[in-house]
């Protein structure tokens, strides 16, 4: 197959390179530059979008021996991914910018241009499995190794660009051996630290950067009752489920912790109370997509529901009308905010994902 | 070590960013490698290096029409385009602090607009930037009009001889004519001119003239700045006292040998090489016009004011960096706009300046023909043009059926 590898310049990528080259297919290295200003330098936990990081990715290439490519998806990264992101928080739901972009940039834009050019499929660095059932079939299932697995954002993906995606590090057993394998592969990226945070915003610093976007916009801090009892600086900064950085100096009647219960940007307002009124027994996503063609989900099909990259599954039934769906908890959970990616899997098989609808207060 | 990427023979048709180095400049060059000796040195093996210098500006100097003295050794066009605009910028300006104004062309390199930009950013300068018409030919009346205005604040004009991406050959006759009644020197960015044009430093009434070896069969890493000797130039650079005290620096006397090799055949051969690619160049806009009928040529139309070598046009609706990449795939090398340093094309300022849209400035390829280009390898790029410009359209969502139908 002719296959378009995405290279950030980490070391993920270039492996999954490296084994798309190994089994056989022709392979070509291409780098996503998604900011008109990038910096020179890598700095912090950002690690892609620097133009040191095109550089690795650059030598990566050299050393695979593939062509390489820059291609320039500032525009529609600026467009889909980052607009997306502020109006979202405007909207006192809470985004998560790594699904938009495998959603808009990874596996559309970036899937499609290579289309027009005459691939066969796009290959990242991804850690899921891609599962080809016999009856031909695509299931997509959480990597080997559970702490890298990342099937939660590539679930927006949907089923019909499975068959034109690879994910070769789908079966490493951990992120170790991918570097141990980079390092044997004489690739220079072996020990470059890990990326986290959000690649746009510099320093990890969300609130900064929201404010800086958005505006401040001062408002109160209310309790259960409707009682002011503190303010912040922007009603879009706070999500949800958060307990820290409330800057509540009062404590409530009872002693116990308070969270925010609910975001309201329209009247900028953030609602605080107990843990309790956070459990939610229902989860109900729209625009949703569904990969598992083969599962009837019109009535109540039993699975496990994700809402956080990095969140415990919790156990329950998912129905499917349309493009919402809607999965009753064995029991309830806490932390559910509007915007969330909410992903269904049976086992380790992703069944279908939605976004978390906002909820009626 | 590089990777050999694949076996597929390889069409070059990118001389304008580098061309291949002249056989006999190659020869010369590794011959002079095995020299000992800093041409600074009194010893012996350092006055022969000193003599391999001399004897290479000399041969340089013939090439370009001036005298050996004029010619200072640089790394390159960039460090010799910043030398001119900086060095007589901060001469005349000390000379006459009224004189201000760096008068240049919306068209030229970057190492010409940008020490102009810097200049006015860091040093009190103003950067005047002189308009082109639609076919990249700088405007007359616009100079004239400044200078009739401002003849006594100009520090200096600086206007390239010819531009880079659509090959406009530049009035210089004329520039330099309107600028001498006041005693006003002008600089040429000559990069792309020598061994590809008849270029005559002391016919031209210059001031400064910059070069740039490898853009004729020389060594990367080699320029010469050419500068009346009664020109004061402030120096960027300051050590040995090298080059006139202009350009310190140990002496490059095998680059600087094989340079001037290059420019002696380059300027030798010049009458029956720009036939030839003159010819290839209006074979390959005739046949690209034919294949893709809605292609638009940019720059003057071949002729006395066109390089011979050059070929550029406006490939409508297509994305420039998926038409590099399918030429690219089927071995056809050329250049779509011009690269930052993380590889991702921008929008030429050159075909803003010339009044096209920005999407036009982003659908450009420019073919650069040069001393090793053949038929084949236009054959080779008509043949696979047509697939290009189809799926550099589908990449840009606007596939125009009416073309390909």
């Amino acid at each position: 197959m002719r296959v378009l590898a995405a290279l950030s310049g980490g070391v993920d990528s270039a492996v999954a390179a490296a084994r798309a080259l190994e089994a056989g297919h022709d392979v070509v290295g291409v780098h996503m530059a998604l900011s008109r200003n990038r910096d020179e330098f890598r700095s912090g936990s950002r690690g892609c979008c620097s133009i040191e990081d095109s550089n690795d990715a650059r030598r990566a290439a050299d050393k695979l021996g593939i062509p390489y490519y820059v291609w320039d998806l500032s525009d529609e990264f600026h467009d889909t991914v980052v607009k997306d992101f502020l109006s979202e928080y405007a909207a006192g739901r809470t985004p998560n910018p790594c699904v938009r972009c495998n959603e808009h940039i990874k596996f559309d834009t970036l899937l499609e241009r290579a289309q027009a050019l005459g691939f066969d499929a796009v290959a990242t660095g991804h850690y899921a499995r891609i599962e080809i059932r016999e009856d031909g079939v695509r299931e997509l299932h959480r990597a080997a190794d559970p702490l890298k697995d990342q099937s939660y954002v590539l679930a927006v993906m949907g089923a019909e660009k499975l068959a034109r995606s690879m994910f070769p590090l789908g079966t490493a057993a951990s992120k170790a051996d991918v570097r141990a394998e980079a390092a044997a592969r004489g690739l220079g990226v072996s020990n470059k630290p890990d990326s986290y945070d959000i690649c746009f915003v510099a320093d990890g610093d969300t609130k900064g950067f929201l404010q800086r976007s958005l505006g401040e916009r001062p408002g109160e801090i209310v309790d259960e009752s409707g009682a002011t009892v503190g303010s912040h600086d922007g009603a879009y900064a706070y999500t949800v489920g958060q307990r820290r950085g409330l800057g509540i100096g009062r404590p409530a009647a009872d002693g116990a912790p308070r969270y925010v219960t609910d975001v309201d940007t329209q009247r900028n307002v953030v609602t605080v109370g107990p843990e309790t009124l956070l459990s939610v027994s229902t989860l109900v996503g729209e625009e949703g997509v569904w990969l598992a063609p083969d599962v009837d989900a019109s009535t109540p099909v039993r699975c496990e529901a994700q809402v956080r990259a990095h969140g415990h599954p919790a156990a329950g039934s998912v129905v499917r009308e349309g493009d919402r769906l809607t999965v009753e908890l064995d029991e309830s959970m806490r932390g559910v905010a509007a915007g969330q990616s909410l992903v269904v899997y049976d086992g380790t098989r992703v069944l279908g994902q939605a976004t978390i609808a906002k909820r009626d207060v | 070590m590089v990777p050999r990427l694949s076996g597929m023979t390889r069409h070059y048709l990118d001389h304008a960013a580098t061309t291949p180095m002249l056989a006999s400049a190659r020869e010369a060059y590794v011959e002079e490698l095995a020299r000992v000796g800093n041409p600074s040195a009194l010893h012996t093996s350092g006055r022969l290096a000193r003599s391999v210098v001399e004897d290479a500006r000399e041969r340089m100097a013939a090439a370009l029409g001036a005298h050996p003295t004029e010619l200072i050794w640089t790394s390159g066009g960039t460090e010799a385009d910043n030398l001119a605009l900086k060095g007589l910028f901060w001469a005349r300006h000390t000379a006459d602090a009224r004189r201000t104004r760096v008068v240049t062309t919306a068209i030229e390199h970057h190492a010409g607009l940008d020490p102009a930009h810097w200049l006015e950013a860091e040093h009190g300068a103003q950067a005047v930037v002189l308009p082109v018409d639609a076919e990249g030919l700088v405007s007359l009346a616009a100079l004239r009009e400044e200078v009739a205005a401002h003849f006594d604040q100009i520090a200096l004009i600086s206007v390239m001889w010819a531009n880079n991406e659509v090959g406009a050959i530049q009035p210089l006759r004329e520039i330099v004519n309107i600028a001498t009644e006041h005693n006003i020197p002008v600089h040429a960015d000559a990069v792309q001119a020598v061994g590809h044009v008849p270029v005559d430093f002391r016919a031209s009434g210059l001031a400064t003239m910059a070069v740039s070896a490898h853009k004729f069969g020389g060594p990367v890493g080699v320029g010469a700045l050419v500068a009346r000797r009664d020109l004061a130039i402030t120096p960027l650079t300051h050590g040995g006292g090298q080059e006139r005290k202009i350009r310190s620096g140990t002496l490059n006397a095998a680059g600087f040998h094989a340079a001037s090799v290059a420019a002696q055949e380059a300027v030798e051969t010049l009458d029956a090489e720009a036939e030839r690619l003159g010819a290839l160049q209006r074979q390959l806009i005739d046949r690209i016009r034919h294949t893709i009928p809605d292609a638009r040529l940019s720059g003057p139309e071949p002729g006395p004011a066109r390089l011979p070598g050059n070929v550029h046009f406006i490939f409508p609706g297509c994305a420039a960096e998926a038409m590099m990449f399918v030429l690219d795939s089927h071995g056809v090398e050329a250049s779509n706009g011009s690269a930052c340093s993380a590889g991702v094309a921008q929008a030429s300022h050159v075909l803003i300046a010339m009044g096209r849209s920005e999407r036009d400035a982003a659908s450009t390829m420019r073919f650069s023909l040069g001393h090793t280009t053949t038929q084949d390898d236009i054959d080779a790029l008509v043949a696979v043009l047509p697939e290009a410009v189809e799926r550099a359209r589908r990449v840009a969502g606007t596939f125009d059926s009416q073309v390909f139908g």
